[in-house]
């Protein structure tokens, strides 16, 4: 039972008998009778309690007292905590020394709507001037490579090769092969009607060459390896590593930066024109299973359909979402906050931002690709 | 020996729109090893920060031997910052790399020597810091004092002319901490090293401070600075005394 008795021995005091188990688990004791003696007249001045009965206690109790003192400190009414047991003194007294630092809880209270807008706006800007500012610096480490100027470690590009190269060959295998199994299966419905089955190996060549090849690696990519990019800077940062970096000198951005997106870029172009041969295969298993073409008419038709210029039209568009992935990764890992939580948004941020970057340039490429007339 | 190397001049430090410290002023001459004190959370690893160029004043500026470093160019801060080395509160250990790499990286940048001196180099430091052996560890087969001090040796690979050390013997034991202190003296007398270091431990900072600065985050400014035997001796502000004798008020002549 947690309970408490009011009383008025005095005109001006208020003392409050704490009965019971005041602890944590039991019912919050009522405030309305001390609520009612607050307002009655003669308003009081002093606050004590008697705490004879009071059977056990423990933090329960003492946010109760401190929630009282505050009130009776906006009342401007003495309160005695001199009737509690010891140990409860000392901890409102350890709670209370060190005041509450005023200007801690500032602005975010008062924060209204229409602030918050601008806020908004303005950090959205912010966002943009930030991506641009990284793309151009990006751009002059590049430049620096390029001159032989750059400080970075041969092992970590090799490291970053083999990261975003070999060990995504399983997952590039599985997807790319499905990609075009589905093409095929796609164009096959619509091509049997006519009895033009062959030319599903025009489809599926076509398609995985000039477009799904790119695509898919680079969609994957931005999936493993541009959220892994984002994870690992954004941890170095939140541990001051790239401080230290600094510190020293030594320039994150081709240090950390350089290594990734030279990797990237480099292996994007292998993975893509893997991907394309796979997914071809997986249109012949199509063509060869359900179609009752053989395998040797359905590369013939393939290898016909096909010229060059088409791989190269894929080919030159993953260069392009192996910078933009890698940008969009290191861009949100340098950005990272300095919590944990920071860490997970900025891997998020990662690959929504890599996947955003890989469609609008692909519709631009595309568009560009038409104008040219290749 | 007392040729100013670091001078702040009128900073006012502010994460956004909240005012950390303002008004600082002080000079850490050559030689200095000098404290910077104060309660949790008023504001050090935020000056040491400023200190070290990773984070711009909001107002006022820090010379380094006269070198304004906030209206200098990109690439006289660089110079600057690298007459400096930092061991941060965390450690901030390359994560990715061993010890061994963690401290030999600077030399491998920065000097010439080839990968079998390079590696003298770096057992000579990791043996400074008691981590003699543990080059191939990574940081997080460490403990946090190992890590500490594992900073503490990639900080002074390049022998800078400035050391910044945050709470160099936060987590260690008393005696390694005693070890440490013997160190950063040595460092001084030996290599005529200027050190700054944030630290709380009243021992360390009267064993080897020889000159200091308090901050104090409820005025939000320094309300001292001189050698902490003086301001000990000498100094009436009651904050201050209670810091430096661990709360204990004792009378003390106004
Ligand atoms: N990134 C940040 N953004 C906003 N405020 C910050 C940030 N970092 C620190 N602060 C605030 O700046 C103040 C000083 O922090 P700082 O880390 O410099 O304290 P400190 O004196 O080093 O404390 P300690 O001795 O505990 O390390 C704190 O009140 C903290 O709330
Ligand atoms: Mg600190």
């Amino acid at each position: 039972m947690t309970e408490l008795r009011v009383t008025r021995p005095l005109e001006h005091t208020i003392l409050v008998e704490l009965i019971g188990h005041w602890r944590l688990q039991e019912h919050p004791p009522l405030m309305q009778d001390l609520v009612r003696e607050f307002r009655s007249n003669p308003p009081a001045q002093f606050f004590r309690f008697n705490a004879q009965a009071l059977e056990s206690w423990d933090t329960g109790l003492i946010t109760f007292l401190l929630r009282l003192q505050r009130i009776c400190h906006r009342k401007h009414m003495t309160i005695d905590f001199s009737g509690l047991p010891q140990g409860a003194q000392r901890l409102i007294h350890l709670a209370t020394v060190i005041p509450e630092r005023q200007e801690n809880m500032r602005l975010r209270a008062k924060e209204g709507r229409v602030f918050r807008l601008v806020t908004k706006a303005i950090s959205t800007t912010d966002g943009a001037q930030d991506m641009v500012a990284f793309v151009g610096e990006t751009f002059i480490t590049f430049f620096r490579f390029l001159r032989g100027r750059a400080q970075y470690r041969q092992s970590d590009l090799a490291l970053a090769i083999q990261e975003c190269g070999a060990k995504a060959l399983p997952i590039v295998t599985l997807i790319s092969v499905l990609v075009g199994l589905i093409l095929a299966f796609v164009g096959a419905v619509q091509l049997k009607q006519f009895g033009a089955q062959i030319y599903v190996a025009n489809l599926v060549g076509l398609g995985m060459a000039r477009e799904m090849g790119a695509m898919m690696t680079a969609v994957i990519m931005a999936g493993r390896t541009g959220a892994a990019f984002a994870a690992q800077l954004g941890t170095m940062r939140v541990n001051q590593e790239i401080d230290a970096f600094i510190t020293m000198g030594i320039s994150p951005m081709e240090f950390l930066v350089l290594p990734r997106m030279l990797a990237l870029m480099l292996m994007m172009p292998l993975l893509c024109i893997y991907s394309d041969i796979l997914g071809i295969l997986g249109g012949a298993i199509v063509g060869v299973t359900m179609l009752d073409l053989g395998a040797a008419q359905y590369f013939y038709q393939t290898q016909e359909a096909l010229t060059f210029t088409d791989f190269s039209v894929g080919i030159v568009k993953s260069v392009v979402f192996g910078v933009l992935v890698a940008i969009a990764g290191c861009l949100r890992g340098m950005q990272c906050g300095s919590s944990s939580a920071a860490v997970g948004l900025a891997t998020t941020s990662a690959v929504v931002t890599g996947i955003v970057f890989i469609v609008v340039s692909d519709a631009i490429l595309t568009v560009m690709y038409d104008i040219l007339g290749v | 020996m007392t040729e100013p190397d670091i001078t702040v001049r009128d900073l006012t430090m502010a994460y956004g729109d909240v005012v950390i410290q303002r008004d600082l002023t002080f000079t850490v001459n050559q030689g200095d090893i000098f404290i910077i004190m104060g309660g949790s959370g008023c504001g050090k690893s935020t000056l040491l920060r400023h200190m070290i160029g990773l984070k711009e004043p909001a107002h006022g500026d820090i010379h380094f031997s006269g070198e304004s470093f906030w209206q200098a160019d990109d690439e006289t801060r660089v110079r600057l910052m690298r007459r400096c080395g930092v061991l941060f509160q965390s450690g901030a250990l390359w994560s990715s790399m061993s010890l061994a790499e963690n401290v030999g990286l600077p030399l491998h940048e920065y000097t010439e020597l080839n990968d079998k001196q390079i590696q003298e180099v770096v057992s000579f430091k990791l043996a400074l810091v008691g981590l003699a052996g543990f080059g191939d560890y990574y940081p997080s087969e460490l403990s946090g004092g190992m890590q500490k001090r594992a900073g503490l040796a990639r900080a002074m690979a390049l022998d800078p002319d400035i050391l910044f050390f945050d709470e160099p013997s936060a987590g260690l034991d008393p005696i390694s901490s005693r070890h440490l202190d013997d160190l950063i003296l040595e460092l001084r007398d030996s290599l005529g090293a200027t050190i700054v270091v944030v630290t709380h431990e009243l021992a360390s900072i009267f064993a080897i401070g020889n000159n200091s600065v308090f901050l104090d985050a409820d005025t939000k400014t320094m309300l001292a600075s001189g050698p902490p035997h003086a301001m000990l001796a000498d100094c009436g502000i009651p904050v201050i005394q209670q810091f430096l004798r661990r709360g204990e008020v004792a009378s003390v002549a106004p």
